[in-house]
């Protein structure tokens, strides 16, 4: 039996959702370190899309990586499907900041290096998975390049599609467009969203655009700086799918300004 | 006018790319023109011209041995060195208490100058080649050690990440992600120790040989056959420049994505 199939089945069928209580963490435990992040309560429905925004420092990564089990909080509990987060799990994908491919591969062996470095080796059906993920993302011609002969939005594509490859049922997003440029950024974003669409996940997106967690996201997580603790918890109640003409309507507009009331306090240079 | 621009900047182009070759080429007759101008007698300077008939006199077949016995000892001095500092920079990499045991017995090792201690090695393994090869790999695979060892651990945390998110087994992070990650410093740590396998096969031909480049060098200057000496000197530049280019030809072929970035 093959191993994709086999990750998806299971208790990924089981409603699921992912949940912080109270979570905190320092790095150090003794008492003159500060927390990085602080009282973090969050509750993620399943294929639910989350963003979180926050000044640089706020921790926004660091709450990612306790999602992702590579971070255990000093603080609070971290489950998904009401188990706690001690160890990474199987049905969780990361996708990085600038990609985070490994240049000595091929496109379709970074994509399937997941199956490759878990597991030691992939069957040939999970070849054909990857090269239908490579056409789901328009790359099929460059499957057999190195990652450094395609652009960064490309690069980042290869990405997202390497993340999906055990088909995994959370999608844990660390600022995954913050190196493209704002048109490679919109597309992929909206690239984004028509495959979150088809294939649902819970997403959780770091980000520091807001114009980009409205725009994508059905909720924000809006953060402090450091320590990092919640602003507050934004419905972002715009109708799907989004376009163009989501980021000219009013509604949209306001939801921005209220982010940027909480980032860009009064009285405070930037 | 229009058509002589077009030429001299041609000739500039041609003059910029070939200038490395014609520096060489005028030191050479240069130092052709001070020998034959100013009377240098041939056991002080000799002539490129003197040094040249110098290397036709020996005969091949000669050249031959000692250039095998040398290169013999080089290469695998350099193999060996390569065989014991790729799995000493893992466990260095891997333990913190391998790291902080080894590391000074490494400097230490690094700071005895070899030359010193080969006599020592010859009267422990005897003339031949083992005693040779070891006094090489001494020479060699600390540079090896260094770069590897770097290389790993320079690997990007998001990397070590990725495997982390994947429990994978630490053996494949180490072979899928922190040796390919090391190539670019191994290859540098490689070009620096093939030139320095040539110099300890060298030292330990000074020590104890009856063949070899070495050998051959130190055998004509107690003749005072200057000129032969000069001829086994370059030729033995000739050999380690062809094995430093080696190495770099080896990495272009198998690992052409670890070549720095052409702008």
């Amino acid at each position: 039996m093959d191993k994709v199939s086999e990750n998806a089945s299971g208790e990924n069928k089981k409603a699921a959702y992912v949940s912080m209580k109270g979570v905190g963490h320092k790095y150090d435990p003794s008492p003159d370190t500060p927390m990085v992040v602080q009282d973090i309560d969050l509750d993620i429905h399943r294929h639910e899309f989350v963003a979180v925004v926050g000044p640089s420092g706020c921790g926004k990564s660091t709450l990612l990586r306790m999602v992702a089990g590579l971070l255990i909080p000093s603080h609070g509990d971290v489950s998904v499907f009401n188990l706690p987060v001690t160890e990474p799990r199987d049905d969780v994908g990361i996708v990085f900041q600038k990609a985070n491919l490994l240049p000595w591969l091929t496109v379709r062996k970074n994509v399937l290096f997941p199956l490759k470095h878990k597991y030691g080796s992939y069957s040939a059906s999970d070849e054909k998975r990857a090269n239908e993920l490579l056409e789901m993302a328009g790359l099929t011609q460059f499957a057999d390049k190195m990652p450094d002969e395609l652009s960064g939005g490309m690069q980042q594509r290869v990405g997202i599609i390497r993340a999906l490859l055990l088909n995994p049922d959370i999608l844990l997003m660390d600022e995954p467009f913050s190196a493209l440029d704002a048109l490679t950024r919109e597309q992929i974003g909206f690239d984004l969203l028509d495959i979150w669409k088809e294939h649902p996940k819970t997403v959780l997106f770091i980000t520091h655009s807001i114009t980009e967690a409205v725009l994508l996201s059905d909720r924000i997580l809006v953060m402090s700086k450091r320590p990092g603790t919640v602003l507050d918890l934004i419905d972002v109640d715009l109708p799907r799918p989004r376009s163009q003409k989501t980021i000219n309507s009013t509604r949209f507009a306001e939801l921005t300004d209220l982010i940027r009331g909480y980032i860009y306090e009064p009285n405070t240079p930037a | 006018m229009n058509q002589t621009l077009p030429l001299k900047s041609w000739i500039q182009h041609q003059a910029n790319r070939f200038a490395p070759a014609l520096f060489f080429i005028g030191l050479v007759v240069l130092w052709e023109l001070i020998c034959q101008l100013g009377n240098v007698p041939n056991y002080i300077l000799p002539s490129p011209s003197a040094i040249i008939t110098a290397f036709f006199d020996v005969e091949f077949s000669r050249w031959m041995t000692h250039l095998w016995a040398t290169l013999r000892v080089a290469l695998m001095g350099f193999v060996l060195s390569i065989c014991i500092a790729l799995p000493l920079s893992i466990g260095m990499m891997r333990s913190e208490l391998m790291n902080r045991i080894l590391y000074p017995a490494l400097i230490v090792i690094q700071s005895t100058p070899v030359v010193a201690v080969a006599p020592l090695i010859i009267v422990l393994l005897g003339t031949d080649d083992p005693s040779r090869v070891l006094i090489t790999c001494l020479i060699t695979f600390f540079p090896l050690v260094v770069s590897t060892t770097t290389g790993m651990l320079e690997t990007p945390p998001e990397m070590i990440e990725l495997s982390q998110s994947l429990r994978a087994p630490r053996y494949r992070e180490t072979w899928q992600i922190r040796i390919p990650y090391a190539i670019p410093h191994i290859f540098s740590g490689l070009r620096v120790s093939i030139t320095l396998a040539i110099i300890g096969a060298v030292v330990a031909e000074f020590v104890a040989a009856e063949e070899g480049l070495g050998y051959f060098i130190q055998f004509s200057t107690s003749f005072f056959k200057i000129p032969q000496a000069f001829a086994g000197l370059i030729f033995l530049s000739i050999i380690s420049l062809l094995l430093f280019k080696s190495v770099q030809w080896i990495q272009v072929w198998l690992f052409p994505w670890s070549l720095p970035k052409k702008k």
